[in-house]
């Protein structure tokens, strides 16, 4: 009986403590989160200002919903329209580009759609669907995914009748949908930072690059503090201010993981 | 793919070097599934108890639908926890969501309705041979069913446990309540599938290892103690 | 033996109670009109009777004669469609009254713990705990050497010894039996017989249910005979094992008095 005492009695303290100290909370992507980002910033940040920066990572669009029901200060994620169409609903305070990196597509090393020679992205999708080749999709409104579907449409192909067949949705996160991928030798559509850290490769590598069309822009937002009253905004925007200020875009271009780097840094202070 | 030595020499050298993120993460583990229990222990024990000794309106429909309840899918229950805690939803102003507290509350959610079942089929066996002989004694309701309790502890034992080893190895609710968060909410199973999703699988088939090698101790420590009361 | 079963010290000046009294603050007995059915068949019709000696009552009869709903009746365990149990003008459902009683089944209901933890379970629910009490029932029971074993471990008629110890650990005033050495060896049955003598000897009614004749012969004072839910005869035993009033209870006792009388260990 005692014990379960202590036991909620520690759990409500260390809330409590933890709300004492104004934490901020950030709802981001997996990508950022997989690639040891945030473990490479966040105590440079935390040990500059004092606070604590909480990451939940989940797809963009599970980001937006929950940044949506408040459970967010600051929204980190890379699908611009979504984002804008936030800011747009008085949800968030205002959008900054924070970074870029690109898209690549990624498939079985012996190409058998053979898109290394394609000189667009719509091209090397047309080449997978012309070929039948099995294409593992997100499936679950991130911001990779509306990228992908972006791509189709430019494409000119409806994947709604290959669904299920060389189209196979995972409805998972990135680093699942690339298991999946390499398990069963299909092309996928990946961002660059989660390729570059994901150690699963098997015979897969990198097989289309380039395009403009695969760039990958990371914005950050505040949520809105009339919307969210319980939104942390100092802190929040602290925070900002920091990531797109000269420390941390520094730190962002600064970044590498085997010697590559991940991130661009592109914030336009104003 | 990684072999699995490969694993095992990751996992042996991870709890060798008592390498302090792993602590941290396994430390958070047992202190959110044991807690859950033990709550869910506190209620579902005495609910057990009653549901099989006592007659009352709607028994019949509570039992089934804590039979049922065993089923939930962590997901669905993290997501209606989640819906709770959230900022914008009725409990929001608790500011539980992505704390320990919330895990725990989530797996006390999932473990309730299996220590509450089992304990019910476990108690009314018994019940069926006690129950002229309390009779007889003139027994209070309470003092039944804290004497079937305490007489019954063996079974009710393993039905704890079973309720313990759905919280440690549950990884749906948690990870939606709790949201994953380094140094604050990421526990063994969430740890796991991150690290899967990095494609890291021999760090992840590693963590595994040792989330399977701390069940066995509490097991093994929860067994001992039996044996000793017995 | 000078130790008391109803927890009252005895002095060798204070000879056994007289078990002819009929003293016993919740005596006399007194059933009226009980009928008891289940699921539609009646299994006890309309009994009525009296018990207001002090001794040991069998009460006897075929399988499904009754026996053992009969007993469950009397304790109160068991509440019949209608009638009613009066003990000493106090009606059965009065706890206070049930409290005065104890039961010991056919198959004992022992808790999963010591032998000793048994008796202190009974001990701590009536606010009598005592270690002395504790081993002077032990020792009635004849189990002072395994106190500290496991209940559930101990032989049969062992069992039913520590259940016999702990329904007196209460000090009953009401000793009831349902078939306690059904399923005992004879020497098994004799020790549970000699504790019911001793029982009776301090004054404490028993009231026993038994398929057993030669045990009613040796143990019973009085004889209720049940035949299909009805009193068939209510005798002295004298009078019910050498003229059994009713043809029920003549024909029940025939076979046994043809072969059996003259081995009659009395």
């Amino acid at each position: 009986m005692k014990s379960i005492l202590f036991f909620i009695v520690t759990c409500s303290l260390t809330n409590a403590a933890i709300a004492s100290q104004k934490a901020i909370l950030v709802q981001s992507t997996t990508s950022t989160a997989n690639s040891g980002l945030y473990e490479y910033l966040l105590p440079r940040f935390e040990e500059a200002h004092k606070t604590q920066v909480n990451v939940v990572a989940v797809g963009t669009g599970q980001a937006i919903r929950n940044a949506s029901n408040c459970d967010a200060d600051v929204l980190l994620v890379h699908a611009k329209s979504a984002e804008e169409k936030f800011i747009e609903e008085g949800l968030g305070v205002k959008r900054y580009d924070l970074m870029y990196n690109d898209f690549v597509l990624i498939g079985p090393e012996n190409d058998p759609a053979n898109i290394a020679d394609s000189i667009t992205a719509a091209d090397a999708l047309t080449g997978i669907a012309n070929s039948s080749s099995i294409f593992a999709s997100r499936g679950d409104n991130s911001g990779t995914h509306q990228k992908e579907l972006g791509l189709w449409l430019e494409a000119g192909i409806d994947t709604k009748p290959h669904n299920g067949k060389w189209y196979r949705e995972t409805g998972s996160g990135m680093g699942a949908t690339l298991n999946t991928s390499i398990g069963m030798n299909a092309y996928t559509l990946t961002d660059r930072a989660t390729w570059i850290s994901f150690k699963n490769r098997g015979q897969h590598k990198v097989l289309f690059e380039g395009d403009a069309a695969l760039f990958n822009q990371y914005g950050v937002i505040l949520v809105s503090p009339e919307k969210c009253p319980s939104v942390n905004a100092v802190g929040g925007q602290t925070f900002i201010d920091w990531l797109t200020g000269p420390s941390g875009q520094q730190l962002i271009a600064d970044y590498q993981l085997d010697g590559q780097q991940l991130f661009y840094p592109n914030a336009t202070t104003d | 793919m990684q072999d699995f030595q490969h694993s095992f020499t990751y996992a042996f050298r991870l709890v060798v070097q008592a390498d302090a993120t792993l602590l941290e993460i396994v430390s958070l583990s047992l202190r959110v599934s044991v807690g859950a229990t033990l709550l869910a222990c506190l209620i579902g024990l005495p609910l057990g108890a009653i549901l099989a000794t006592r007659d009352f309106p709607g028994k019949w429909l509570l039992t089934v639908i804590t039979n049922t309840l065993m089923g939930m899918p962590p997901v669905v229950l993290g997501l209606l926890v989640y819906m709770l805690l959230s900022r914008a939803g009725p409990l929001g102003w608790l500011e539980m969501l992505y704390t320990p507290g919330a895990m725990i509350l989530v797996q006390f959610l999932l473990v309730l309705p299996i220590v509450t079942a089992l304990t019910r089929q476990i108690i009314e066996d018994s019940w069926q041979e006690y129950k002229e002989q309390f009779r007889s004694l003139c027994l209070s309701n309470t003092t039944t069913i804290l004497t079937l309790l305490w007489d019954t502890r063996n079974g009710l034992l393993t039905a704890a446990l079973a309720g313990f080893a759905r919280a440690i190895s549950e990884v749906g609710a948690v990870i939606i309540v709790g949201g994953n968060i380094n140094h604050l909410t990421r526990v063994m199973t969430t740890a796991i599938a991150l690290e899967t999703s990095k494609g890291d699988l021999a760090l992840a088939l590693a963590l595994g290892m040792i989330l399977l090698s701390i069940a066995l101790v509490v097991n093994a420590l929860v067994y001992s103690a039996r044996l000793r009361v017995t | 033996m000078n130790i008391s079963l109803t927890g009252q010290p005895v002095s060798r000046k204070t000879p056994a109670r007289d078990p002819s009294r009929t003293s016993t603050g919740l005596l006399p007995l007194t059933v009226r009109s009980v009928n008891l059915s289940i699921d539609g068949t009646a299994l006890l019709k309309d009994i009525s009777l009296t018990i207001d000696n002090n001794k040991i009552t069998a009460l006897m009869g075929h399988n499904g004669a009754g026996k053992s709903l009969l007993i469950r009746v009397l304790h109160g365990i068991l509440t019949p469609q209608s009638g009613q149990v009066e003990w000493n003008g106090q009606p059965v459902e009065d706890i206070k009254v049930r409290k005065r009683q104890s039961m010991v089944f056919q198959k004992p209901v022992l808790l999963r713990r010591s032998v000793a933890a048994n008796i202190d379970y009974v001990l701590a629910l009536r606010k009598l705990s005592s270690k002395t009490r504790r081993d002077e029932l032990l020792q009635i029971a004849g189990l002072s050497e395994k106190a500290k074993q496991q209940a559930r471990s101990l032989s049969g008629g062992e069992q039913q010894r520590l259940a016999i110890a702990r329904a007196l650990a209460t000090n009953p005033e009401v000793l009831l039996m349902d078939e306690p050495t059904a399923n005992l060896d004879p020497q098994a049955t004799s020790r549970i017989e000699s504790l019911i003598h001793q029982a009776s000897e301090q004054a404490i009614k028993i009231i026993l249910v038994t398929h057993d004749l030669a045990q009613a012969q040796r143990v019973a004072d009085d004889v209720i005979f049940l035949d299909n839910g009805n009193v068939a005869e209510h005798s002295s035993a004298t009078t019910f094992f050498t003229q059994p009033a009713s043809a029920a209870g003549h024909s029940y006792i025939s076979g046994y008095l043809q072969t059996a009388t003259e081995k009659r260990p009395l």
